[in-house]
């Protein structure tokens, strides 16, 4: 769809530093995300992940550097400089964020239709007829069965709790979703599944993924490129299965080789 | 009532109203923050009204109180009383012989001119409050004019009941731009609020808010284009003066189980009545 910018970064990290007192959360971190593809932010606990995340999407502020995000027109932004209407916008929009825990996203008390259809109406959607139509529709893409849509979220197992998260962050078709841990907390079977599904709703809609996990399975399973962090540094980039085939940095071989182990 | 300045308030106070006031009007919908004073009266009886009545009112004005409609209530007498003693100002039960009428709950069912004032005593300003507990992210929400939550509330009434089930305090937009609450008067009385010719202000003492809609402005009910906004009223003839276009109030009439249907609006009522039994006589 977006084949002219293909050869344009979707976002980019220039330089990026934030520190929390002593912290070096990040320490002059570089990264490219292009249209369509799934990054992998991996690292131990700590490495500064959700941060570099955070920063990314805006909703943390660096103590120095940039990021930078290409709208579908081809401008560059400056997503720290951007005035806050802009930023929410976009954040309701062609942008998506997908929590660990789904409860932080979700309206508990709103039914499962409305969580899906919150982000069409604050974008002014006005005809009750179809919001009720496309969250049928975003229920049906996460494997959520239509006759559910009136239920509210609090009779919802863990793993359907984050499948509605994505159902809400797809109701406006984002290009770019950031996922923190999206499959943490849930049991292995469960897990399995969700990961599937990520996998063939990104592939389908070509969404681009900024995806923080400390799990290299999960990394391996749904990652084109992946960024080694440690201490706030990007230790090792590249495509997901060189790095982890064959890993140049003692970090990631340390990292590789716990998961054998494991 | 000697010790007292006209109406109540001291001179300074009213001018930080009146500020308020002016600052509500030229932002139509928009909740201005304003020092609300302790006032000789509870929190729940109207102090955020009569404070902005109290800086509004002038010698010649003349005031009329009503309480769910009635003139006669206990609340509605007792801060009519205050004014006739604190400021020596006339008051009235006919809406058409008043300049400033305070009100809690209800629009007064005759059309109100430009040379009136509507004052409404107002609970709870804050629409968004219910859905979203967060003060700093309610105001972030008016300020980018983010009121989608607002149509997941009527969405979530449709989706439960079949229908936009919000008989009191209806959100409405005002002047195309602010989400206001209309006080808790009925849905019914939503549709005066468009472009009355009378300025209508807003006043919530224990929330320290002052609101307006300016005269011949915009306010319109929030709804779906699939589900429009309908007015919805008991399908009687008041029982007392037979009007058909009045909101009713249900009266028990014996403890039987029987029970009428009148106008809610009593000078309303009263008018109908007095009306046409001059109209029977001069048969
Ligand atoms: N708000 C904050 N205040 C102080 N320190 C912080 C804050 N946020 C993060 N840190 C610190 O910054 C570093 C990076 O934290 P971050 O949450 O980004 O790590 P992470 O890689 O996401 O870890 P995990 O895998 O445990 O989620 C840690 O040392 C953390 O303690
Ligand atoms: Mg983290």
């Amino acid at each position: 769809m977006n084949a002219p910018l293909l050869d344009a970064p979707l976002l980019e990290a220039r330089d990026l530093r934030l520190s929390f007192g002593s912290i070096r959360a990040l320490d002059g971190v570089n990264a490219t995300l292009w249209p369509g593809e799934v990054l992998a932010i991996v690292g131990e606990s700590g490495s500064g992940k959700t941060t570099l995340l955070n920063v990314l999407s805006g909703r943390a502020r660096p103590d120095m550097g940039q990021a930078i995000y290409r709208d579908p027109e081809g401008a560059a932004h400056d997503v720290h400089a951007m005035p806050a209407p802009q930023l929410r916008a976009l954040h309701r929009s062609d942008w998506g964020f997908v929590h660990q825990n789904p409860r932080d996203a979700l309206r508990m008390g709103v039914s499962a239709g409305g969580n899906v259809g919150e982000r069409l109406m604050a974008q002014g959607a006005r005809h009750y007829g179809s919001i009720r139509d496309t969250a049928i529709d975003r229920l049906r893409q996460v494997e959520i069965s239509a006759d559910r849509i009136d239920d509210l979220p609090r009779t919802f197992s863990g793993g359907m709790l984050q499948r509605l998260q994505i159902a809400r962050t797809l109701a406006t078709h984002p290009r770019l979703v950031f996922m923190d841990e999206p499959t943490g907390g849930l049991d292995v079977s469960v897990q399995a599944r969700l990961l599937d599904l990520i996998r063939s709703l990104v592939a389908r809609l070509g969404i681009a993924v900024v995806l923080v996990t400390h799990d290299i399975a999960v990394a391996r399973l749904l990652a084109g490129r992946i960024l080694v962090m440690r201490h706030g540094q990007v230790v090792e980039t590249g495509l997901t299965d060189q790095v982890l085939d064959d890993p140049q940095h003692p970090y990631t071989q340390l990292l590789v080789s716990s998961v054998l182990q494991a | 009532m000697s010790g007292y300045n006209f109406a109540y308030l001291d001179e300074q106070t009213k001018r930080m109203i009146r500020r308020a006031i002016l600052k509500a009007v030229a932002i139509p919908g928009h909740q201005v923050p304003f020092g609300a004073r302790e006032m000789p009266l509870p929190y729940g009886w109207g102090t955020g009204g009569i404070q902005v009545t109290a800086a509004i009112l002038g010698q010649d004005d003349v005031l009329k109180v009503i309480d769910q409609g009635a003139d006669d209530t206990t609340n509605a007498v007792s801060i009519r009383r205050f004014f006739a003693r604190t400021a020596g100002v006339a008051t009235t039960t006919r809406t058409t012989k008043a300049t400033v009428i305070q009100t809690r709950h209800r629009i007064p069912e005759t059309p109100l001119r430009a040379d009136q004032i509507l004052v409404y005593q107002v609970p709870l300003p804050e629409p968004l409050a219910k859905l979203e507990p967060s003060r700093a992210e309610t105001r972030q929400m008016h300020a980018l004019a983010e009121y989608g939550l607002m149509h997941v509330k009527l969405y979530e009434d449709i989706a439960r009941f079949g229908h936009i089930a919000i008989s009191y305090d209806y959100p409405v937009m005002v002047n195309g731009r602010y989400l206001m609450s209309p006080s808790p008067i009925p849905a019914f009385d939503t549709p005066k609020m468009h472009r009355m010719p009378a300025l209508q202000l807003f006043g919530a003492g224990r929330e320290k808010r002052i609101y307006a809609v300016p005269p011949f402005t915009s306010v319109r009910p929030l709804d779906f284009d699939d589900h429009p906004f309908r007015l919805i009223r008991a399908p009687h003839p008041c029982a007392l003066c037979g009007a058909r276009d009045s909101y009713l109030d249900e009266v028990l009439t014996d403890d039987r189980g029987g029970r009428m249907f009148v106008c809610s609006d009593t000078d309303y009522c009263a008018s109908r009545r007095d009306i046409a039994e001059a109209a029977g006589e001069a048969a």
